[in-house]
């Protein structure tokens, strides 16, 4: 570890103990579980749950609807951003759409998507909905940035097609993809578990954590809600670090 | 053999070629001199396909050209060795291949380098490398030595004379009268909007 990370590290512990501390005092002053539990009460729950089985069916099963949105929403936003820089009448047609999309309250399509829907796919259908726009939106404006110098080198040279996409466009736009999933990534994952806390699919943290404020077990509420943290640190860190490796030799861009 | 006739080129109504001819042989080497602005790389755009004329006729039976613009316009992610390999067939086959050309230009050492591990000069024989890769049969060169200090250029256009076919047709753009005479290039000079 190179002295930077070592530094940057030593800040993050030093922020995470200031705001346990804090925590710790606060339910010290409170000394009501039900109100706010303590981090160790938090941590020992958490421990408990993490020795169930159901714990890790549950969050698979929530892991799994999350990246099926993430995923698939990508796919798509990136396919549709090539159609509407290739056809102006489908670019005219899907902006609107988009921007009534990214402009429309998640708690109307949770409530939406709960009537079309069945409600095991309601999660992955909003995470997506939250992905869509914004992939969509970045690789669209960096498909018209792209640099025409080497797209005429490309007609210079004569390409063929598929080397032109994979030589020159798509690493144009890989930085461009992960800006738009830096940015989606920790919204999908909340706005996934806040539909899954909406329509308590059977195999779900969301169906927990509404449980938890159903019987006011506040220390299964936050051990719930740690668990979410942390798995979106994860997810976000894992896919960055796939993207990562298909951007070698771009930080020399 | 490349047929430029009574082509006219306007920016914003400015007229940057007016009824200009050219013509190029094949194996024949011309070299455009003039003041800036006065539609040189205009015109190899217009040589090149890259651009459409306003008005009159840009015919071209050249099969495979190649080109080294002012800014040697290399893909940043890709290593000096994958950038000439870009214009290959792009395989782990041809990668050999594009190593040789960029040591035909005293580049060896640089192959796994990345452009902006380059200096300007190396990253303007690594542009030449791949335009000479590619064996073309017209070459364009749109002042390829910009930028490079006096003892840079000469051994460049060394390099590069032992590198060329000797049936390879030029055109290119220079400020420097040596070096197209060095590249074996006939020189045409601007003259009240045409090149003669």
């Amino acid at each position: 570890m190179n002295e930077g990370a070592v530094k940057k590290l030593k800040r993050f512990l030093l922020a995470l103990v200031f705001w346990l501390g804090l925590w710790f005092a606060l339910s010290v002053l409170i000394r009501q579980e039900l109100l706010l539990p303590s981090p160790w009460q938090v941590l020992r729950r958490l421990l408990a749950l993490a020795g169930t089985r159901s714990f890790w069916r549950m969050t698979g099963s929530s892991i799994l609807r999350v990246l099926i949105g993430i995923v698939s929403a990508a796919l798509l936003g990136v396919l549709l951003a090539f159609l509407t820089h290739c056809s102006r009448l489908a670019h005219t047609l899907l902006a609107p759409l988009m921007t009534l999309v990214k402009s429309t309250p998640v708690a109307s399509f949770i409530v939406l998507a709960l009537v079309w829907i069945g409600r095991d796919l309601v999660p992955v259908f909003i995470t997506g909905l939250i992905v869509l726009p914004v992939v969509w939106g970045n690789m669209s404006e960096a498909l018209v940035s792209m640099d025409p110098k080497f797209l005429e080198l490309a007609k210079v040279y004569r390409m063929p097609r598929l080397r032109i996409l994979r030589r020159i466009t798509l690493p144009s736009v890989l930085p461009s993809f992960r800006a738009a999933l830096s940015t989606s990534l920790g919204l999908g994952w909340k706005a996934g578990i806040a539909a899954e806390v909406l329509t308590v699919p059977k195999q779900s943290v969301g169906r927990m954590i509404y449980e938890s404020k159903l019987y006011l077990e506040t220390t299964d509420l936050f051990a719930w809600t740690v668990t979410v943290v942390v798995l979106s640190l994860i997810i976000e860190r894992t896919l960055f670090m796939l993207i990562g490796r298909s951007e070698r030799g771009r930080q020399h861009a | 053999m490349l047929d430029i006739c009574d082509v006219s080129v306007f920016y914003d109504q400015r007229s940057v070629l007016k009824n200009c001819r050219l013509h190029l042989a094949a194996g024949e080497r011309l070299a455009l001199m003039g003041p800036s602005g006065c539609g040189k790389t205009t015109l190899l755009r217009l040589a090149l396909g890259l651009q459409m004329p306003d008005s009159g006729t840009v015919r071209s039976r050249f099969q495979r050209p190649a080109a080294v613009f002012q800014e040697a316009r290399l893909l940043p992610w890709r290593t000096a060795a994958e950038n000439v390999n870009a214009v290959l067939n792009d395989t782990r086959e041809t990668l050999d291949e594009a190593e040789r050309w960029l040591s035909r230009l005293s580049l060896a050492d640089a192959c796994r380098l990345y452009p902006s591990e380059l200096s300007g000069g190396m990253q303007q024989r690594v542009s030449l490398a791949r335009a000479l890769a590619f064996q073309p049969d017209f070459l364009v060169l749109d002042e390829p030595f910009h930028g490079l200090d006096e003892a840079l250029q000469a051994h460049t256009v060394e390099l590069l004379l032992h590198a060329l076919p000797h049936d390879l047709s030029i055109l290119m753009v220079t400020h420097n009268e040596q070096e197209a005479v060095a590249l074996g290039c006939r020189i045409l000079r601007y003259h009240e909007g045409s090149f003669c």
